[in-house]
């Protein structure tokens, strides 16, 4: 990035609470505050505030939106009822494949128009937004959908750890309390944070429970605040980027630009589920790239994406390669200390020959081989909840 | 009256001894902004090194930094329990968290490196 990196609603919060900032996608973000593990272990064990106001985040209303939508996700949305989240791919039919992915994204049915009408949310990668938003519109239609690109004009923040859902809830009233606490994993409602009208949902990246929030631009410090202030006393932390991909790490979530690319195959990177190749009634769904993904699932791929666990602390990077018996057998796509698990951890593409859980590598750490096996992801499972 | 540390520009300070060696560790600088820790690799005893030259590399959960011998000359010891508590490297840098120490081909060179103010100076700047 060249040009001055944009700021967040809260980048001033961060600069004057010790905030380590990088231009990331083009965004002055916090790596960290005090420390990566520290911020990682505080998820954790309590909850952790990021600033994710940098994703994109972008509205679809009018009365043909759902059916555009449907036409143009990989994943079926056509039994999305409102106030439910649902993961997928935003694909083109470009590229030697047959299909490009565009991004990952989070799509959501909110409440229904005054006429009635469906409406949908949907947040994408900050590293990928304006790419995404110009394509969507080449695609939309004149008539009937109208796509508003809201990421300047909300902030987003999220919550997440054991104590999460507890510190937003003590900022609303009884009634939204009620209604945030009782929501299910994917699931989203409109409540009053700290006095602001907000979309949360039970939504994260970072393996466990926790909100998301979003809110109105000039809100959010406020509100960021609030939540801060709430959950400070209990260990809540507010944490950086970096406790961001440790934390999505050790979930085993993807990230576009590493696991996910512009070339991958859905199926290898375990993202079937995110592509709904047939209806309810088994014909074949169309969409852009959909052949070409159909020819995917029917062909698998010779590499798969499997976890690493290894026996130091010393991280593979993205790019190292993984060896068996003198033979590259992988690539790491995401590596590094996993806070939580006290060892090296990463994600890699193997052949599936190796790919057998158990199965002995070496990774070429800066030509240094480090010995490590195959796990399945994810890495870390949070416990289940005390009932 | 011990003898002046000096440091290079890429963060690493050295300091003679009264036996012609001289210690070498990282500021507490360094260690600072590098935060989290998890690994480090020493040279081996014996390695012939030159001014500027990679010694090692010291990992934190973020990013792989080398460390560069500040003079040219042998490396005689290394600090080989630090690998273990690299939380030392933050508690007493110039101290216990020392990490090699080097027989420099030209004690002249240190002449050469930043004195304390001007390493500051840097740093600020």
């Amino acid at each position: 990035m060249t040009s001055t990196p944009l700021r967040t609603p809260l980048a001033a919060w961060h600069e004057s609470h010790g905030g380590r900032m990088v231009d990331f996608a083009g965004w002055w973000m916090p790596v960290q505050y005090t420390s990566i593990v520290d911020e990682h272990l505080a998820t954790r064990q309590a909850a952790g505030l990021f600033d994710v106001s940098h994703m994109g985040r972008l509205s679809i209303d009018g009365p043909a939106a759902g059916s555009w939508l449907e036409s143009i996700l990989t994943r079926s949305i056509a039994d999305l009822t409102a106030g439910r989240f649902r993961y997928t791919l935003i694909t083109s039919d470009e590229g030697p494949t047959g299909v490009t992915v565009l991004d990952d994204a989070v799509v959501a049915r909110e409440a229904d128009a005054p006429d009635g009408s469906a409406r949908y949310a949907m947040v994408v990668n900050a590293s990928n937004r304006e790419r995404v938003v110009a394509w969507l519109r080449s695609k939309c239609p004149a008539d009937g959908v109208t796509l508003v690109d809201r990421t300047f004009a909300t902030g987003m923040i999220a919550v997440q750890g054991p104590l999460a859902v507890a510190a937003v809830c003590v900022l609303c009233g009884d009634d939204d309390a009620a209604r945030v606490a009782g929501l299910g994993v994917y699931r989203g409602t409109r409540a009053f944070v700290a006095g602001q009208p907000a979309a949360v949902s039970r939504t994260g990246y970072t393996g466990e429970d926790g909100l998301e929030v979003v809110v109105a631009a000039d809100a959010v410090t406020d509100v960021w605040q609030a939540i801060h202030d709430a959950g400070s006393p209990r260990g809540l932390k507010p944490c950086g980027l970096g406790a961001r991909d440790t934390l999505r790490l050790e979930a085993g979530m993807p990230l576009y630009g590493h696991e996910l690319v512009a070339t991958s195959d859905p199926f290898a990177l375990g993202l079937g589920l995110a592509v709904t190749l047939t209806d309810g009634s088994g014909t074949p769904r169309s969409f852009p790239g959909s052949d070409a993904l159909a020819r995917m699932q029917a062909t698998p791929s010779g590499r798969v994406r499997v976890g690493l666990v290894f026996d130091s602390k010393r991280a593979a990077r993205e790019g190292s390669p993984v060896v068996v018996q003198g033979r590259t057998v992988g690539t790491v796509t995401s590596g590094s200390l996993g806070p939580t698990l006290g060892c090296a951890v990463a994600m890699t593409l193997i052949d599936r020959d190796h790919a057998a859980v158990g199965t002995a590598v070496d990774v070429l750490v800066r030509d240094t081989p480090q010995a490590a096996r195959v796990v399945p992801l994810p890495f870390y499972r949070r416990p289940a909840p005390r009932s | 009256m011990a003898a002046e540390m000096k440091f290079a520009k890429s963060h690493e300070w050295i300091r003679p001894e009264e036996n012609g060696l001289a210690t070498v560790g990282i500021s507490s600088y360094a260690v600072e902004a590098l935060t989290d820790l998890v690994f480090m690799q020493l040279p081996p005893v014996g390695k012939k090194v030159k001014a500027g030259e990679s010694i090692g590399e010291i990992e934190s959960v973020k990013a792989v930094s080398d460390l560069y011998a500040p003079v040219s000359g042998e490396i005689v010891e290394v600090n080989a329990a630090l690998p273990n508590q690299l939380e030392t490297l933050g508690t007493d840098p110039y101290g216990a968290g020392w990490i090699v120490r080097i027989k420099p081909d030209d004690p002249s060179e240190m002449d050469s490196l930043l004195d304390r103010a001007a390493y500051e100076a840097q740093i600020a700047s």
